[in-house]
């Protein structure tokens, strides 16, 4: 495991005292964003995204499937995420460790809650055949703040992401002879189109050591980092999502603190989001 | 005189014969001849070939002086990391103080950062470091940052001339360990200026006239402050 | 397996390629900040991106061989890389394939000079397009010397088959799925030696023979590939005034 020297962290809770980061940045400021779509072109959707230094991949797929019993006419999503072992020297091979599973269940609720996906248009034939859509998330540079990259590079994915009418079209006209109302639903969508969305929220994510917090945190601020709060906010500045992580706390103040710099940051995200999607 | 590039050369790649040369470090012969086998820089000495890695981890070597952060203090010994491909043993016998068996975490815990020298380097590649000579002790202040162990020659420079002048103009005490790890201690901006420094000399580490360059850009630096 | 597709069209291939001409080949060296050597390889459709950390202690401690390195070779797919998206984590054709590359690089790597540590090499297919056991191979062989790991040459992976009773070099989608022969190599082209080869398919030994010889061709191309991905990227940082 990557030790961080005990004076490393003083140094970085120094320079925090003077209102400084390692790095140079403002406490509200976020790293360099770079956003690039459609890079795999086996997926519906994909994207990969960098902040600063790490560098996540997700990929959207979708099938067909039946629906969950109690909801017979919605379509199904699920997120997947991996902490491959390229991305970091500690991270292993092996089934995913809580990590993961955090990471991949806050960028799925930031999602689903949301109703980023118009998933009752998703359904081909109630009560039988509906889309599923997978969000698969593949961390392959890790340098801090992988919430943030892990959902923005979902958020794009999905945004750039096509019905895969074609590929699953000898599947879907076999269908027709079980169910007429397949015939309906490929009048209305013969070649494959946008997955149906909504404005998805932005996720925003600070960290607090020895009483500085600050937003989008590096690596070396993530391994002295007593506690941490991911904010989604979404183009009105109402907010979408929120979660607290590792075991230490904030106060009230510092929350609403946070809320104010996740709002800020936010709509510029969203700006960029959208510019790279073509939107 | 004619500034010709330092040659790259990538592991397989055939440099002499052992009619003529002599196969020296990161070489390996086979039927009489002469390969590179890390990547590096080529480099002739007194007939002996050698290639001059451009990355890769820190190699101990005995005498070396390094950075160590302590991984795990244990009953009568100490656990640290120094970069290498395993982790070296500090013995309570190799430090300055008289420590009680049991007693290692008063003195050194996980995470301190520690001056010190390769003691061992056995058969097995089990190291050891000591504590015990001047100069060596816990590290307390400053910050420290990492670079690729084989850009240490010329953080230091010909002669010590790069980190002197590193030294001069941010009036910072910085310590350079053979395994890449660099303390620096000294006034916020002189910190951050040795920081964007060391990195620059990292980018350019191949680049001629280096010394000049930097020197060039450390004097416009201070004019501009002043 | 049978199908109407014919693969060969006026003596060319589905793609427009001839019989002996490789798919389009991109390599570039050190992509990664955090691993110690790193490689992103795209081959044909196939994405690959491979990266290396150590050599370092190989835990569990009973994995440790006192004599030499370890090498720890885990190729994965991603779960958006093929058209039916695979459930994540390794399933049995993965860990063949991790194992067999792992013995390859085991040849060419100086293990001796690192007893009792693990060199951790990690292949991900991000996009996959038929031949991603080479392509990951290729890459992993990239990172490795852009990790600074002593090696005795810089290992290459290329794919002949048979399509439609022709010996073809570099097989595509359509071709490993409907062709008659698939045989992946890998090679130490200074040398010339053999460290990986695996077939399926039906060859006579005529087109084994042809298809060995293809095949060690297509590995020599590549090798060149590799090579001037590794100068690129530090020739660059090299001699600047």
């Amino acid at each position: 495991m990557t030790i961080t020297p005990s004076i490393k962290r003083d140094y970085l809770e120094k320079l925090a005292q003077n209102g400084k980061r390692a790095d140079g940045r403002k406490f509200d400021e976020f790293r360099n964003i770079e956003i690039e779509t459609n890079i795999i072109s086996k997926a519906e959707g994909s994207a990969r995204v960098k902040i600063g230094n790490t560098q996540v991949v997700a990929g959207v797929k979708m099938d067909l499937g039946d629906p969950y019993p109690d909801t017979p006419d919605s379509g199904v999503m699920t997120t997947a995420a991996e902490l491959i072992p390229l991305a970091s020297p500690d991270f292993e091979s092996g089934p995913p460790r809580e990590d993961a599973i955090e990471l991949a269940r806050v960028v799925d609720r930031g999602i689903r809650e949301s109703d980023v996906i118009e998933v009752d248009k998703l359904c081909i034939v109630p009560s039988e055949k509906i889309w599923m859509v997978f969000i698969d998330i593949h961390i392959i540079d890790f340098d801090g703040n992988l919430f943030d990259a892990a959902s923005l590079a979902s958020l794009a994915a999905l945004m750039t992401a096509k019905v895969p009418i074609e590929r699953l079209k000898p599947t879907l006209e076999k269908l027709q002879e079980k169910f007429p109302d397949v015939k309906k639903y490929l009048d209305e969508h013969p070649k494959d189109y946008p997955l149906p969305l909504t404005t998805p929220p932005v996720s925003c994510t600070s960290v607090k050591y020895n009483g500085t917090i600050v937003i989008d945190p590096a690596l070396d601020e993530e391994e002295i980092a007593e506690v941490r709060l991911t904010v989604a906010t979404d183009e009105k500045g109402d907010i979408r999502a929120m979660q607290k992580g590792l075991n230490g706390s904030f106060t009230v103040d510092e929350v609403k603190k946070v809320i104010k710099a996740s709002i800020d940051n936010g709509k510029k995200i969203r700006e960029q989001l959208y510019k790279s999607v073509g939107k | 005189m004619n500034k010709e590039k330092r040659e790259i050369v990538i592991p397989s790649q055939l440099l002499g014969d052992v009619k003529d040369k002599k196969a020296g470090r990161g070489t390996f012969v086979e039927n009489k001849k002469i390969y590179a086998e890390i990547l590096g820089v080529l480099n002739e000495n007194n007939g002996f070939i050698n290639v001059v890695p451009l990355k890769g981890r820190y190699d101990p070597i005995e005498k070396d002086f390094v950075i160590g952060i302590v991984e795990e203090p244990m009953a009568s010994s100490w656990l640290v990391d120094i970069n290498a491909a395993y982790p070296a043993l500090l013995h309570v016998n190799e430090v300055p103080w008289d420590v009680e068996f049991g007693e290692t975490e008063k003195y050194l815990n996980h995470g301190d950062s520690v001056m010190a020298k390769v003691l061992s380097v056995d058969q097995e590649k089990k190291l050891q470091v000591t504590l015990k000579d001047r100069n060596l002790y816990k590290i307390r202040g400053g910050t420290m940052i990492e670079v690729e162990p084989s850009k240490v020659p010329r953080i230091i420079g010909k002669k010590g001339s790069m980190i002197s002048l590193l030294k001069k103009y941010t009036n910072c005490r910085i310590f350079v360990g053979q395994n890449g790890r660099i303390w620096i201690d000294g006034d916020e901006d002189g910190v951050k200026k040795v920081i964007e420094t060391i990195k620059k000399i990292e980018d350019e580490s191949l680049a001629y006239g280096l010394t000049n360059k930097i020197e060039e850009l450390l004097k416009k630096d201070a004019k501009d402050v002043r | 397996m049978k199908s109407d597709i014919k693969l060969f069209e006026n003596g060319k291939r589905l793609d427009g390629r001839k019989p002996d001409e490789l798919r389009k080949i991109k390599i570039e060296a050190g992509v990664l900040h955090r691993a110690e050597g790193s490689c992103y390889l795209e081959w044909g459709g196939n994405k690959v991106i491979a990266a290396v950390y150590g050599p370092r202690e190989a835990i569990p401690r009973h994995t440790q061989n006192p004599l030499r390195a370890i090498v720890n070779a885990k190729y994965n797919m991603a779960a958006f890389s093929v058209d039916d998206r695979k459930r994540p984590g390794p399933d049995r054709r993965s860990r063949e394939i991790s194992k067999v590359i792992s013995e390859a690089l085991e040849k060419v790597i100086l293990l001796e000079k690192y007893p009792r540590a693990s060199i951790d090499v990690n292949i991900e297919v991000l996009e996959a397009e038929a031949g991603t056991r080479c392509a990951g191979l290729t890459a992993a062989a990239v990172a490795l010397a852009d990790a600074g790991i002593p090696m005795k040459d810089i290992p290459v992976a290329c794919a002949a088959g048979k399509i439609e009773d022709k010996v073809v070099l570099d097989l595509g989608k359509e071709e490993d799925n409907f062709g008659n022969a698939d045989l992946p190599i890998s090679i130490s082209p200074r040398t010339g030696e053999i460290l990986l080869l695996q077939m399926d398919g039906h060859l006579t030994l005529q087109e084994f023979d042809q298809a060995l010889d293809m095949a060690i061709k297509g590995c020599n191309t590549i090798s060149e590939i590799q090579k001037n991905a590794i100068m690129e990227k530090y020739q660059s940082k090299n001699g600047g005034d």
